[in-house]
């Protein structure tokens, strides 16, 4: 991993052009800014093609007719190990683990997949034959209770090569305590294995908790030769274009990393794609003055929210990939509500209409995508309802005419419920709606914030449909739809930092807290993550440092993070903060019992150059007032009636125009619905600000 | 009143917004409590009641489902003392405290807070929730004794008493409780949290009666009742007529050495089902009786398991008739003691649903599952840091194999949704050492769909004395198998004392065995029940097994030929 690369035509500058490039479940998006020509932008979209990602990023490249040779930086979000986990299209992978615990990873923390029926399955990352227990144990104090069996090691470490596997995973009991015993065996283990795919638990995770460790540890080494794979096939195509240069891969955490080191903490990459959505909206948010977000990325299948405040979004060390899944490292903190376009509509045996969670899915998907659904969906109510124009709609097969889909709306929910199929179309989409808001609220205002306060930054090619009315619902009083809603992912990669994360357990009262100690280790991880971003091509600008500690009361289990003012911090402040972010959070106040603090976490920031955003509207071809910018008046369907609606080309808008609700606003890849009392207006980037009528 | 006719969407609409009421009030709870029972293990449920019987409108989504049901029993004894003069009339800001089995609960430990929700100076509703608090007083530690054979032994009992007056703590009370359990001290931030579930709540229920109006809501919550009412009729009704019977065993009391038995006989008639425990055993000594509340909350969990999507509200219960127990230990009254009611003996009346209505619906229910929480209770004192210490194990067991597929290996309890908590964690917090802790070979029952797994773990004491306790079962009879599936492997505890095995006479239930550095708990949690023929399970998935070492060969070969 030492390997010299060639410093890079400082692609930091402003003046550099930078690629960003996500690779989602149906499309490749790419955003070319040109620095050297004024930060004119390039937008491509192509179909993802799924054997190899590579494929679908190249073609993209070649849309923009930009030479791949004159870019400076390409910067890369990939859905390569999410994929690989969720389908278990996995490396071959062993495990060595203490004597006793080898089961940890299947048995998991006794749970079921849903509350109600006593049905489902699991499937681990590593199938229990290549799960090999070695003798040796640490206690919970980090001491040696039964040494380590060299080698039983080696005779492990040889049964698994046998056994076909590529990657190794080194996962003991008590490793965050003392991991000398991972850490040789990692050793041995490097001696004989051919490659450096070997994963030790507590080199990702240093915390307790084996069935999350041992996860973790596991998906990080599954995915690592797959990564592996993906990023020299990636570099492999880039370079027949004639891009030489390092590229650098959009971590989990929402900093990019080189595409040289990421193979060694792959399971970070596993929410690329999401985080690199949620950086977009901070970057975008903090420029147009709305440090407050709640982010709303909804897609065919499901929906993504995150929370930003003051321009930060939240950064979780427990996200669960899927049931029984755990990957515990920092990554930014986004939620998944099973909610999409493709959600699946229906009348239950009651009589009452359900909205999910069956969902068609890309495949068959929706109705009117023409490839064979015949359940409605989301999708198709949004298209009965005259807010999408079945002209707007991308990758349809056969087309299928408005008055048809409204036709088994009526069939299918219509007739049990004494409603026409529009009404019922509407009764689909207004319970869609309230779903989304309540579960939107459960991860984001719910939690002691004011929606007052928040700005619902909509975005992915359904989120800007159903902002503003999901936006009432919650009780935000603007929404956000960024010049080009359906690339947010792809700018995220070109707006994103380099960084680092670091967490360290100390599990101790604050009375009694040795403030040196807090400092001490605040700075070792100020001090690692700076090393880390000098190993880079890419230079920052400058290093941004930010401190939180994870705190509770004493007896509790939950944590609230606090951010911290500077390393420099005392107990009486740690007190006090904890206390006022608790009385935020739930408005109980609690002086008979003390506080303590569990975690210190740190995230080293490599500050890369502003990138205008202005560039990415056109200012030529504006209408010169509103009216001119009609494209047509087509009947829309809002709570209960139709309203004559103008249409609008985003494209054509003149850039001062205030609109007024209800309205469409049509581009390439979203379509925005404006609500009757709703007024927008643009901001110098682009960004439409929609100040929510009042309901 | 006028009369409303509601549409499609408004009911729609109104359903999901008092769902969500429910659920914000669950996460609330759970994540500012401080009791790892409720906090982690989500041994809570919080929901919205009828002002004037108390019957079930909605409850939170992630509540524990042995509470499914509960609390409309105790929220309606409440209004009926109330109305009867034995317990002061509500004033807006004031919250009641019960946990009183016999008035609609379960055991001693689950606490509930009731408060009504005024609208325009009239109660509009009452808002609910139960807590599992981790002590309540009694002979041990924790409330589980096994050996219990009065009330009084397990706990404090609370009759209904407004613990907050006007929105304010009566301190009086609240050092009378805090007087009589262990770690009092936290206890201040659960009674905190569980309060304020209930603040959200009311909140959240007065913005959706602003916005659709008092009436137009109060509409809504009869036209749903009657809805999940038909709806469960409509699943009832295409289960063939006919009666279905079963049996479910409890192995002892905890005080006497004898199996209790549940007999179930499940009518279906029409669109109703009747539930029929005649021939059950009588009350028992030991701690294995059940309230009413309890035995009807069970089968509306089983049944809930089975049509997980009939909503929870009384509604749902309606075509549900269960006939009065009365004589049996399925409804115990007062002295009897009752602290196994909501951890096992629920779990094996659900068992027997199971059982009754596999026969009626193969394609849907499953063959038992494991349907134990498995407490290991340990109490000592830590030589090395000088104090006193309570440790529990909860652990999983196999569930049973299915129409689609094998049961899930170790799953929860069936009343529970509780993770259990991880070995690096109870060896941080307790001297003691697991030596493993891994699945249970060999406890699948056999089947086309083979059981489950469950769990095999064994605990060494470090330091000092402590004394154990279990409260488990299926430790003679192993989870049912179905449709020619055989029985999952039965529980099964051992304590080693100076190197000398001892099994506990009651097999999975004994309290206060002394031990001492060194020695050793060695439990297997059950497997599932198998489903289906074992011979027709195919050669590959047999082969598979024998791979994985989840059985040996010499198992399989004997078990699925």
């Amino acid at each position: 991993m030492d390997e010299k690369v060639p410093a890079q035509s400082n692609p930091a500058r402003s003046d550099s052009v930078v690629a960003g490039i996500d690779v989602g479940g149906t499309f490749t998006d790419l955003i070319l800014i040109d620095g050297r020509n004024g930060g004119k932008v390039r937008i491509a979209k192509t179909p993802t093609t799924l054997d190899n990602q590579a494929f679908g990023v190249v073609s993209a490249l070649g849309a923009t007719g930009f030479s791949a040779s004159a870019i400076d930086l390409i910067v890369h979000g990939t859905t390569t190990t999410t994929n690989a986990v969720l389908e278990r299209r996995l490396a071959r992978t062993g495990m060595i683990t203490t004597a006793g615990f080898r089961d940890v990873i299947e048995l998991g923390r006794r749970t079921r997949p849903q509350a109600y029926g006593m049905t489902g399955t699991f499937v681990p990352v590593i199938p229990r034959n290549l799960r090999l227990e070695v003798a040796e144990r640490m206690e919970a104090s980090g001491s040696v209770r039964v040494p380590l069996d060299e080698g039983a090691v080696r005779q492990a470490v040889q049964t698994l090569l046998a056994a076909g596997c590529e990657s190794l995973v080194v996962h003991f009991l008590h490793a965050y305590a003392n991991p000398t015993h991972e850490r040789r065996a990692a050793e041995i283990a490097a001696e004989l294995w051919p490659n450096d795919h070997i994963t030790a638990g507590h080199t990702l995770l240093s915390e307790a908790r084996e069935f999350e460790r041992g996860v973790t540890a596991s998906v990080n080494a599954a995915v690592q030769p797959i990564l592996e794979r993906y990023v020299a096939r990636l570099r492999k195509e880039l370079a027949a274009q004639g891009y030489e240069r390092d590229f650098l891969i959009m971590n989990g955490n929402g900093g990019m990393i080189s595409a040289r080191f990421v193979a060694r903490e792959a399971a970070k990459t596993v929410m690329s794609g999401p985080a690199s959505g949620v950086i977009a909206a901070a970057y975008t948010g903090r420029r147009s003055g709305h440090r407050n977000l709640v982010t709303y990325d909804m897609g065919g299948t499901s929906t993504d929210v995150a929370l930003i405040r003051d321009a930060e979004p939240a950064v979780s060390n427990e996200i669960e990939l899927e049931y029984a899944m755990p990957i515990h490292v920092p990554m930014v903190a986004v939620h998944t509500v099973g909610a999409g376009g493709g959600s699946i509509a229906r009348v239950d045996a009651a009589g009452l209409i359900r909205v999910g969670p069956e969902s068609a899915g890309a495949s068959p998907g929706p109705i009117c995508y023409g490839r064979g659904g015949t359940d409605p969906t989301i999708t198709d109510a949004n298209l009965v309802l005259g807010r999408l124009s079945p002209n707007k709609l991308l990758a349809v097969d056969n087309p299928v005419t408005v008055e048809s889909v409204a036709r088994v709306f009526e069939d299918r929910i219509g007739l049990f419920t004494n409603l026409s199929g529009v009404e019922a179309a509407g009764a689909v989409l207004k319970l869609a709606n309230m779903k989304m808001a309540g579960a939107i609220r459960m991860v984001s205002v719910g939690r002691g914030h004011d929606p007052r306060d928040f700005t619902l930054f909509a975005f992915g090619g359904a989120g800007p449909l159903h902002a503003s009315a999901l936006a009432r619902e919650l009780g935000l009083p603007r929404v956000l739809v960024p010049a080009r809603p359906g690339i947010t992912n792809a700018l995220g990669c070109v707006v994103a930092d380099l960084r680092h994360d670091f967490v360290n357990t100390l599990n101790q009262p604050v009375a009694t807290l040795d403030e040196q100690q807090v400092h001490d280790v605040l700075e070792r991880h100020r001090a690692e993550g700076e090393a880390l971003i000098a190993k880079e091509a890419v230079k920052p600008q400058a290093i941004r440092i930010s401190h939180s500690a994870d705190m509770q009361f004493v007896g509790q289990t939950h944590l609230i993070n606090v951010p911290l003012p500077s390393s420099k911090v005392d107990r009486a402040t740690l007190q006090d903060l904890f206390e006022k972010a608790y009385f935020a959070r739930f408005k109980v106040e609690l002086p008979e019992i003390r506080a303590n603090l569990v975690n210190l976490n740190t995230s080293v920031i490599g500050v890369r150059p502003q990138i205008d955003l202005s560039t990415l509207i056109d200012p030529v071809g504006r209408a010169s007032t509103l009216k001119k910018a009609w494209l047509e008046i087509r009947p829309v369907w809002y709570d209960g009636t139709w309203h004559d609606t103008p249409v609008y080309a985003r494209d054509g808008l003149p850039l001062d125009a205030v609109i007024k609700g209800p309205a469409i606003i049509e581009q390439m890849d979203a379509t925005t619905v404006l609500e009757p009392g709703d007024r927008a207006k643009s901001d110098a980037d682009g960004n439409l600000i929609v100040e929510v009528g009042s309901r | 009143m006028t009369h409303i006719t509601l549409d499609a969407i408004t009911l729609s609409v109104i359903q999901a917004a008092l769902q969500q009421v429910c659920d914000e009030m669950d996460l609330t709870f759970s994540r500012a409590a401080f009791s790892p029972v409720i906090a982690e293990a989500n041994d809570r449920s919080d929901g919205i009641y009828s002002a004037i019987d108390g019957s079930l409108i909605a409850q939170g989504s992630q509540g524990l489902p042995v509470f499914v049901g509960v609390m409309q029993h105790s929220t309606r004894t409440v209004i009926e003392m109330i109305a009867a003069g034995r317990c002061l009339p509500p004033q807006p800001g004031d919250i009641y405290i019960v946990n009183d089995p016999y008035l609609g609960g379960t055991h001693l430990m689950d606490v509930r807070f009731v408060m009504p929700v005024y609208r325009d100076g009239n109660v509009f509703c009452w808002l609910s929730n139960t807590g599992h608090w981790p002590d309540i007083g009694g002979a041990v530690p924790g409330g589980f004794s096994a050996s219990a054979t009065a009330v009084e032994q397990e706990g404090l009992r609370l009759p209904p008493v407004k613990l907050f007056k006007k929105g304010v703590l009566d301190p009086e009370i609240y050092a009378i409780i805090c007087s009589n359990i262990r770690v009092a001290d936290q206890r201040i931030g659960d009674i905190k949290a569980q309060a304020a579930a209930l603040l959200v709540g009311q909140d959240r229920l007065g913005e959706i009666l602003d916005r659709y109006g008092d009436q137009t809501v109060s509409a809504a919550i009869r036209e749903l009742r009657e809805r999940a009412a038909e709806q469960m009729r409509a699943n009832i009704a295409a289960i063939p007529d006919g009666i279905y019977r079963s049996k479910a065993f409890v192995d002892s009391d905890g005080v006497i050495d004898e199996p209790l038995t549940i007999a179930l006989a499940v009518e279906k008639k029409d669109e109703t089902l009747t539930f029929d425990f005649a021939g059950s055993s009588k009350p028992c000594a030991g701690p294995m009786n059940s309230v009413l509340a309890t035995t009807l909350s069970s089968v509306y969990l089983a049944m809930r398991h089975i049509f997980p999507d009939v909503p929870i509200s009384a509604g749902a219960f309606e075509p549900l008739v269960v006939k009065s127990p009365e004589g049996t230990f399925l409804d115990a009254r007062y002295p009897r003691p009752v602290s196994g009611c909501a951890a096992e003996v629920s779990q094996r009346i659900a068992e027997a649903v199971f059982a009754a209505m596999v026969q009626a619906l193969p394609g849907k229910v499953t063959a038992a599952p494991a349907g134990s929480s498995g407490n290991f209770a340990l109490g000592g004192h830590d030589p090395a840091r000088g104090r006193d210490y309570v440790m529990y194990q909860i652990s999983g067991g196999g569930y049973g194999g299915n129409a689609w597929h094998d049961g899930l290996s170790n799953g929860c309890s069936t009343i529970g949704i509780s993770k259990s908590p991880p070995v690096e964690i109870m060896e941080q917090a307790f001297p003691v050492l697991y030596r493993h802790y891994a699945l249970r070979e060999g406890s699948g029952g056999a089947g086309r769909h083979r059981g489950g797994l469950g769990l095999a773990y064994e605990v060494e004491l470090l330091r000092g004395e402590a004394r154990a306790s279990f409260v488990m079962d299926h430790g003679r009879f192993g989870p049912q198998g179905v449709l020619g599936g055989k029985d999952g492997a039965v529980n099964t505890v051992t304590v080693i004392r100076d190197g000398k095995e001892h099994v506990p006479p009651h097999l999975s239930k004994e309290q206060d065995i002394p031990l001492k550095a060194g020695d050793r708990v060695r439990v297997g949690t059950p497997g599932g029940g198998g489903y289906g023929n074992p011979l027709e399970r195919p050669t590959e998935a047999v082969r598979h097994d024998v791979v994985m070492g989840y059985y040996t060969p010499e198992e399989a070969s004997r078990l699925f030929g």
